[in-house]
């Protein structure tokens, strides 16, 4: 606006210069001028023409005068005033030239009394010939500072931004601003207020001031102040509380130490090895996954404690301890037992390992150099198995069971051959006890899970017996790749695969069957889940597929079968097929097409919500009303009959004559009055408005301290306070809060 | 023979003195309360009738001025003090909780322009139509003693408007020129123009203390910095602005209360386009004021109402009115932002509840909780279409309603034609201005 409104005026003023000018009569001047503001271009050129006019008027006039005789002085033309015209008529020459800094000096040059320097700068004036830059316009200037301004104080403001967008996301705001906290204040500030009155007191006061002695707030004297300067408080009790914390755990660890030390119970002993054999099994087991190589390792060291077993007479009833337990062995059953056990021990450490997994993994190791590959492929496969997973120890015996438990004994016998001999006959009677009951649990949910299988079995088609010898088969030749080390990235996963194409088969099987016998269902349902009947149904059949299973490890089927049962089996399915393309053709026509018969599936629903609509029988009989009542004992038909009430049948549908439409009677028009009908703004998806409706504020539904704290008032204002407006010192607590913030942020 | 006996404990259930609240066991497991939501619905349409019910704002009248009332001021250390200006420069204080009087006498020849209360107290300002500023004390003179102005200080043109600096003893008043005076001194320490020839109103910033604004007869507001020898940067609008108020708690807020019906919040670093437009009066807004809590603001319109926005509410969420209210002229939010007050044109002071529904004076606690829980359940279901329609329902006056659905034609005749022309114009020729656009003509560097 401001710029627009300058523009003009320098216009007018221009255009009035050239004006005056005219009006002087002295063309060149005003052209040179005019020449600037091509807008007026056509002005110039009229006014040319008028003082050409002029002019020859002019000469004309002078003919005249000429003409007759008298001489007439003749009058000067009228030039500009101001550059030709002196105070004294005198014309200087030269007098539209520009003077020259030169023309200035000339005459310095030969004043001896100037100094060289001067003289030399006067120089380098002459030779510099820029111009200085003619100063903005006032208007010009004053914008330039208006916007400085305003941009300073612009930043300056913005400092409150982030003071802003904490109180506006604040879930409650307290008003006036900073109050004082109630309660009692802190003594340094009580102190504060309070001046040294009797002489005494200001005796005291001269002495601690004059000793550099704290006299008010903060109370500490100036080197503590230092030391506080030093270490920040929060600071210094994170360091000492860390500090505290070590200390005490390596008390607590020394105590610990020296209590176990002191401990002589042969129990607690067995007790600590056992736990400790346990943990050192999981590490093997775990090892074996992550890292063959040292499994390896470990394996070969147990193999050299049995060598040394071998080679010794440690266990071979030799000793002074075993000969005087021979002589006892006659009159004591203990000794014998003990005698027994230990020729035991000596069985178990000198048999042999077996150990298809040592061969297993060696080939691994040769075959595929990577053992990163390995793990992953072993961690899917194994996610719901235990450690005693035989397909990961490498136990496909059939005695799996008991070699698992010899392979374990050997593992703790290793461990343990330092120890004192009674120990370890004990602790080793407690471990066998262990794996029988493990064994006899694995029984029993070997058991269950092949109950499972065979009712699945039961509903297959006659060649399920065939295939059965197929799947005998295949897991033979799968042991037999195993036991030949002929798995090449990993058979447990592999295996796995097989098993679950194997059971995905059994499925498909039984939905065929299902879909021959109910045709309507099929459609209806889409993938038939198939469900487990009770275990319990038919024993004897079980007892049969077991026979029949003798030679696999049932748990790993089994389980591995009831895993993948729950899979949704659809994209796999498809592989299935094409493997053993056992399915016919019919049934794969009618799969494909499942979902066609729109016609009577949209009967079908009309139906049935027509059915839902239907008035239903409500029984009403209150037992033990008018007769007795009690357990087993039912209402009497007569009164049955009696409160049997039939509901009253609801207005008609009104789809009741359009066979192609169905119309939902769900909506009532009462409750739409009070539903809310679009989305409100702040939401973006209706779950999320719907939550907040739904989670109650009340104190019915809620404890006191959630409704307290639900329904806390956004703002909150103390009666008969007045509310200053913020002052500049919420900013510096902001910053400080921030800064605060970042270095806590910082630090964890 | 074994007898089974029920046993109570009376430890679980009496309680140990008769102030404990009574235990109340329950059990809050959801499924046992199907009917949570639908109860909470029902409460929250009781709590939002009885809202209604209860919504009985206006709380005292004060009268006693003998012409309109144009100016007030708020105490700046009491709650209970008010200081009035009428258009026949009469100043009265009033005491608020007694609904009196204490103190009148005659400031100016001609209209009282603007009054405003030092920040510690102890005096005020006064300027009116006989150009001149005077101080006066807070205290009414002794007895036999003259009402005479601590300070009077001539002017050489009107001033019309006047406000003091939030700590310093420094005010600003505004006329032909926005000028800056310290109080110690008889001529003004700073003064701003900017090719205009009146201002109408000028107000400091409360949290920003050294900047202030200003309201000229040029459609424009003009923003300055009291350190700085030229005023900031102005943004001209389509319509007058009358006043403006800054917002107390959020520095770089101000809204301006315009002659087109409407009031705009700006965010003064970013002139070119107000941050919110709040509409609803349907007559020039004469003046506006912040809560103290900075979330709300009041408004006084020629339109004889009064209306109450959030601050970034589009539409207003109450309206006051009552039958022999005339225009509205100046209005006060108090500074326990729990009362408004409102001078107009018929010559009286009307005190006003903030909260229509809300109970005044000391709460008990089990009626504060009942109150806050009523408030959230209204919160929660606001969205519901009945307690939404029964939450809005306000009476109108007949001339208002009329003016209002007769605005509401009128703007949709607007947006109508505005459709029609870009529908039947070379597409981009029409450009589509928001409502926050419309109104800003330029904003001048």
């Amino acid at each position: 606006m401001a710029k627009v409104s300058k523009k003009k005026a320098s216009k007018k003023k221009t255009r009035s210069g050239g004006a005056e000018q005219s009006n002087e009569g002295h063309p060149d001047v005003v052209y040179d001028d005019e020449k600037e503001e091509d807008a007026t271009d056509e002005d110039i050129t009229v006014e040319d023409e008028d003082e050409h006019d002029e002019r020859k008027r002019q000469k004309l006039l002078e003919a005249i005068g000429t003409l007759s005789g008298k001489r007439k002085k003749t009058l000067g033309e009228r030039s500009e005033a101001a550059v030709h015209m002196s105070e004294f008529t005198v014309n200087a020459e030269g007098e539209g030239d520009k003077v020259d800094l030169s023309d200035l000096i000339g005459s310095i040059e030969k004043t001896p009394g100037l100094s060289g320097k001067s003289k030399k700068r006067l120089k380098n004036l002459e030779q510099n010939r820029k111009t200085i830059e003619c100063p903005l316009s006032k208007q010009e200037s004053e914008r330039i500072r208006r916007d400085l301004a305003f941009q300073k104080v612009s930043k300056e403001v913005s400092h409150w931004k982030s003071v802003i967008r904490q109180n506006e996301r604040a879930e409650q705001l307290v008003f006036p601003l900073n109050q004082e906290p109630s309660g009692p204040k802190p003594i340094e500030r009580v102190v504060m207020g309070w001046k040294a009155q009797t002489p005494l007191e200001q005796e005291v006061f001269t002495l601690l001031s004059a000793n550099k002695q704290p006299i008010n707030d903060p109370i500490l004297t100036p080197t503590e102040e230092a030391s506080m300067k030093a270490m920040s408080l929060e600071e210094a009790k994170v360091r000492r509380a860390e500090l505290q914390k070590a200390r005490a755990l390596q008390s607590y660890y020394e105590a610990k130490a020296r209590r176990q030390k002191k401990i002589k119970s042969k129990k607690y002993h067995k007790v600590l090895n056992k736990a400790k054999s346990k943990d050192f099994q999981k590490q093997f087991d775990e090892m074996v996954k992550r890292d063959p190589a040292a499994a390896l390792e470990e394996l070969n060291k147990m193999e050299m404690a049995r060598m040394q077993e071998r080679m010794s007479l440690k266990h071979q009833n030799s000793s002074k301890w075993a000969r005087s337990k021979a002589i006892m062995a006659k009159y004591d059953e203990g000794a014998r037992k003990a005698i027994q056990q230990q020729l035991e021990v000596n069985k178990d450490l000198t048999q042999k390992l077996v150990t298809s997994l040592n061969k297993e993994e060696e080939e691994t190791m040769e075959e595929d150099g990577n053992a990163d590959v390995v793990p992953d492929f072993v961690n899917d496969a194994e996610q719901g198995l235990d450690f005693s997973n035989p397909w990961m120890t490498g136990k496909l015996s059939q005695d799996c069971v008991e070699k698992e438990t010899s392979n374990a004994v050997t593992i703790r016998a290793e461990e343990n051959v330092a120890e004192e001999e009674e120990v370890e006959e004990t602790e080793e009677e407690v471990l066998l006890r262990e794996f029988d009951s493990r064994r006899k649990r694995r029984q029993a949910q070997e058991a269950d899970a092949a109950v499972i299988l065979t009712e699945e079995e039961e509903e297959e088609n006659k060649d399920a017996s065939d295939k059965e010898e197929e799947e005998l088969s295949e897991f033979t030749s799968l042991f037999k790749g195993i036991a030949e080390g002929c798995g090449e990235a990993d058979t447990a996963a592999e295996l796995e695969k097989e098993l679950k194409i194997r059971c995905l088969e059994d499925e498909e099987l039984l939905t065929q069957d299902k879909e021959a016998e109910e045709e309507e269902e099929a459609t209806d349902k889409g993938p038939v889940v198939p469900q487990h009947p009770p275990a319990t149904e038919n024993g004897q059949k079980t007892g049969k597929s077991r026979k029949r299973r003798k030679g696999i490890e049932l748990k790993q089927v089994l389980t591995k079968g009831a895993q993948v049962l729950q899979v949704p089996f659809a994209p796999t399915i498809e592989d299935a097929e094409d493997s053993e393309g056992k399915l016919d053709q019919r049934g794969l026509i009618k799969e494909a097409f499942a979902g066609d018969d729109i016609i009577s599936d949209f009967l079908k629903e009309k139906r049935k919500q027509e059915d839902a609509g239907k008035p239903k029988v409500v029984d009403l009989t209150l037992p033990g009303w008018g007769e007795w009542g009690g357990g087993g004992l039912q209402p009497s038909c007569r009164k049955r009959k009696k409160f049997r009430r039939k509901m009253t049948p609801p207005p008609p549908r009104k789809d009741q004559h359009l066979p192609g439409v169905i119309i939902s009677e769900k909506r009532s028009s009462s409750i739409r009055l009070h539903q809310v009908n679009a989305l409100p703004f702040p939401f973006e998806s209706p779950s999320v408005f719907e939550n907040t409706i739904r989670s109650a504020l009340g104190r019915t539904w809620n404890t006191e301290r959630t409704v307290k704290k639900v329904t806390k008032p956004k703002v909150v204002t103390k009666l008969g306070a007045i509310i200053e407006p913020m002052t500049r010192e919420e900013l510096v607590k902001d910053k400080n809060r921030a800064s605060a913030g970042s270095s806590s942020s910082v630090k964890s | 023979m074994k007898v089974k006996v029920i046993a109570r404990n009376p430890d679980d259930y009496v309680r140990e003195t008769k102030l404990d609240i009574q235990r109340v066991p329950r059990n809050y497991d959801p499924s046992l309360h199907p009917f949570e939501v639908s109860r909470e619905y029902t409460r929250a349409l009781n709590a939002t009738k009885l809202e209604r019910v209860f919504a009985k704002p206006f709380v005292a009248s004060l009268d006693g001025h003998r012409d309109g009332v144009n100016c007030m001021a708020k105490h700046a250390k009491s709650l209970s003090t008010l200081l009035s200006g009428s258009c026949d420069g009469e100043v009265k204080v009033w005491n608020l909780s007694k609904h009196e009087c204490v103190r009148t006498f005659q400031a100016h020849e001609g209209f009282v322009r603007g009054m405003v209360v030092r920040f510690c107290g102890t005096s005020f300002f006064t300027v009116g139509d006989d150009k001149t500023i005077k101080q006066w004390k807070m205290e009414s003179p002794g007895y036999g003693e003259e009402e005479e102005p601590i300070n009077t200080i001539l002017g050489k043109t009107v001033y019309t408007g006047l406000d003091h600096h939030q700590n310093d003893p420094v005010f600003a008043t505004c006329g032909q020129q926005v000028d800056i005076w310290d109080e110690q001194r008889s001529s003004p320490i700073r003064s701003f123009t900017w090719g205009v020839d009146s201002f109408s109103s000028v107000h400091f910033n409360p949290v920003e203390t050294e900047l202030l604004a200003s309201c000229a007869s040029d459609r424009s507001i003009v923003l300055y910095d009291m350190r700085e020898s030229t005023p900031l940067k102005k943004v001209i609008m389509t319509m007058r602005s009358n006043t403006l108020s800054w917002n107390p708690m959020e520095a770089y807020y101000f809204t301006c209360a315009n002659e087109d019906y409407n009031l705009y919040t700006y965010d003064m670093r970013y002139l070119a386009k107000p941050i919110m437009v709040h509409m609803d009066h349907v007559s020039a807004v004469l003046d506006v004021d912040y809560a103290p809590t900075g979330k709300e603001f009041v408004s006084a319109s020629f339109d004889k109402t009064i209306r109450i926005f959030a601050k970034d509410g589009g539409h207003s969420r109450e309206v006051y009115h009552t039958k022999r209210m005339q225009h509205v002229i100046c209005i006060k939010w108090s500074a326990d932002n729990k009362y408004i007050l409102s001078g107009s044109d018929e010559m009286n002071i009307r005190l006003w509840k903030a909260n229509a529904a809300e109970k005044l004076g000391v709460l008990a606690p089990r009626e504060r909780e009942a109150a806050n829980y009523s408030q959230k359940l209204k919160e929660k279901f606001q969205h519901h279409p009945q307690i939404r329609r029964i939450a809005r329902h306000r009476h109108l006056p007949k001339t208002i309603y009329h003016q209002t659905k007769e605005l509401r034609i009128m703007k949709e005749a607007r947006r109508r034609k505005e459709r029609n022309v870009r529908k039947h114009s070379k597409p981009g020729s029409v450009p589509v201005v928001s409502e926050k656009e419309k109104h800003v003509v330029t904003v001048v560097k």
